[in-house]
This record gives structure tokens, C-alpha cells and sequence, in this order.
């Protein structure tokens, strides 16, 4: 049901001609995503997902769109221009990967074995009793803590980019000089004109 | 837990991002959000497989996609509304600066 209105979700984004009703349709898709992770046991990556989606990339969508107001009538006028070639290409890598599922990823479904004693072993529920955020900290802090460091430094190059991006630097606006003031003699701020 | 299905619902996630970026060729704000759409897709693929062959590992690179997905998303907006405030408009088909 999540995976159904998922996908809905996902073909109103596209296809709808409001920007705005595009990104809230995308908020409901990552909402169905976080609900389709939660079915499959990451909580932490379900809250996570939740928080970095909709908290950031879709509130700065809706901020992008309402800053732009950009005119809706001339969007989309062709929008089955490239639907015969389109549609078979498309159509034809539905059907390979569709194909590749059901036969190479689960061999055993055209076999004689019976799925039902093969069924897979949720192992961190049986065995384990350290939860999913307490292995994800486990693993980031201590084997790929460089590669913690190193999403970090992306993070903090994209928001210096975005913020000297979208810095409004004016010629003609006054600005502090900051090194002038610090620098200034205070003896000779005063003078005695003779 | 049926993996089929779940990876399913990514591709055909996935091939709706695509889908959208050839559709949608006028507006880059929906190109956009169909990237998102793709890396979500991605992102979930890494996150069944994780589960589904018990090792950690995805997970932890799905964080780091995630990091990446937030930091383009900031990036490709920033940049957007920085040429909307010197063209005036964002439609692609005037996007020709740099043609030689």
C-alpha cells in the first residue's frame, strides 16, 4: 500500500503543473519512502530520512518556488513529443529489469525448492541486542571515521557555496571596513585644527 | 519480506525520476526534484540490500548518499536563484551563455 501510493505519488510530481503542488507531492513520497523503511526495520534511517528530506531539501524547494514565481501557462505544452521512442526504450528496460528480478535476483523461484523453508532470517532481531543507531555509531565513529570526516566537508562546502551563491553583494552599498577600524591610531582620531 | 517487491518499487522509482527529467524539459525546478526522486531511489535500493544481506555497510553508504543528495540539492538551488536574479528566468532553452 505504501509502495502503490508511493508510486502515484512520484507520477504527480511529475506530472503535475504547479510547482508547488509538485513539491508537496514529493514530501508525500518521502513520507511513504520513511514509511516503506520503517516495514523494513531501520528506524534510524526511516527518522533520518524523514528529517533530511522533508526538514531540508523540501522546505528549500518550497522556499526556491515561492521565491521565483516563475509563470505556469507556458510549462509543459508537448508534453507526447518523445512518447514513440520514448515509450519503447522505456517499455523495454521495464520489461529487462523486471526480468532480471524475477530470474537472476531469485533464483529459486522456478525451482523445485520450497521458498517457504528458505524464508530469510531476520538475524538482528533474533540475535542481536544492539540497535540499529547503536551499530550505525559503532561503525561511523570508529572503522569509517575518515568518511564520516569527509561527508562532513561536503556538507560544509556546499553551505559556504549556497550562501556566497546567494550573497547579494551591491556595488554601491557601504560596507564595514573592519581591518581600517581595528587599525586606526586612537591618538590621531582627534586633532586640534589651527 | 519479499525483497522483489521492494526493489521493484525502487526501479520504478528510479525510472520516474528519469522519466520526469525527459518530460519536463522546460522547467529545471522539476528536474530538479526528479534527481531527488532518483537518489531516493538509489538510496532505497542500498537500504534493502543492506537489510537483506546483513551487512552494515549499505547503510552506512546510504548516509553518505544522503549526505551528497543534500548537498546538491543546496547547491543546484543556490545556483538556480542566483541565475533567475541575473536572467530574470529559469527555463532551459535559454540556457546558451557558453555556446561557442
Amino acid at each position: 500500500m505504501f509502495a502503490s501510493l508511493m508510486l502515484t505519488s512520484g507520477v504527480m510530481v511529475i506530472q503535475s503543473r504547479n510547482p508547488v503542488y509538485s513539491v508537496l507531492f514529493l514530501i508525500l513520497v518521502f513520507f511513504h519512502g520513511a514509511a516503506l523503511l520503517l516495514l523494513l526495520g531501520l528506524d534510524f534511517f526511516a527518522m533520518t530520512f524523514l528529517v533530511v528530506y522533508v526538514g531540508a531539501i523540501a522546505v528549500l524547494f518550497l522556499f526556491v518556488v515561492m521565491m521565483l514565481n516563475i509563470n505556469l501557462s507556458e510549462l509543459q505544452e508537448r508534453r507526447l513529443r518523445y512518447l514513440p521512442m520514448g515509450g519503447v526504450l522505456g517499455l523495454l528496460f521495464v520489461l529487462e529489469g523486471l526480468v532480471i528480478l524475477d530470474v537472476d535476483l531469485v533464483p529459486l523461484l522456478y525451482s523445485n525448492i520450497d521458498m517457504v523453508d528458505l524464508a530469510w532470517t531476520d538475524w538482528t532481531t533474533t540475535l542481536g541486542e544492539v540497535s540499529n543507531m547503536h551499530t550505525m555509531g559503532r561503525l561511523l565513529y570508529t572503522y569509517y571515521g575518515l568518511y564520516f570526516l569527509v561527508a562532513s566537508l561536503i556538507l560544509l562546502v556546499a553551505m559556504v557555496g549556497a550562501i556566497v551563491l546567494t550573497q547579494n553583494r551591491r556595488l554601491g552599498a557601504r560596507r564595514q571596513k573592519v581591518y581600517l577600524q581595528n587599525t586606526r591610531d586612537f591618538a590621531r582620531t582627534i586633532r586640534k585644527i589651527s | 519480506m519479499d525483497i522483489v517487491n521492494y526493489i521493484a518499487v525502487a526501479m520504478t522509482l528510479f525510472l520516474l525520476g528519469i522519466w520526469g527529467i525527459f518530460m519536463n524539459r522546460k522547467n529545471i525546478l522539476v528536474m530538479l526534484m526528479s534527481i531527488e526522486l532518483m537518489l531516493l531511489a538509489v538510496n532505497m535500493n542500498f537500504l534493502v540490500f543492506s537489510v537483506y544481506l546483513d551487512d552494515v555497510l549499505g547503510q552506512v553508504f546510504a548516509l553518505f548518499v544522503l549526505t551528497v543528495a543534500a548537498a546538491e540539492s543546496a547547491i543546484g538551488l543556490a545556483l538556480l536563484v542566483v541565475y533567475y536574479r541575473i536572467r530574470g528566468t529559469i527555463q532551459v532553452e535559454y540556457i546558451n551563455l557558453i555556446r561557442g
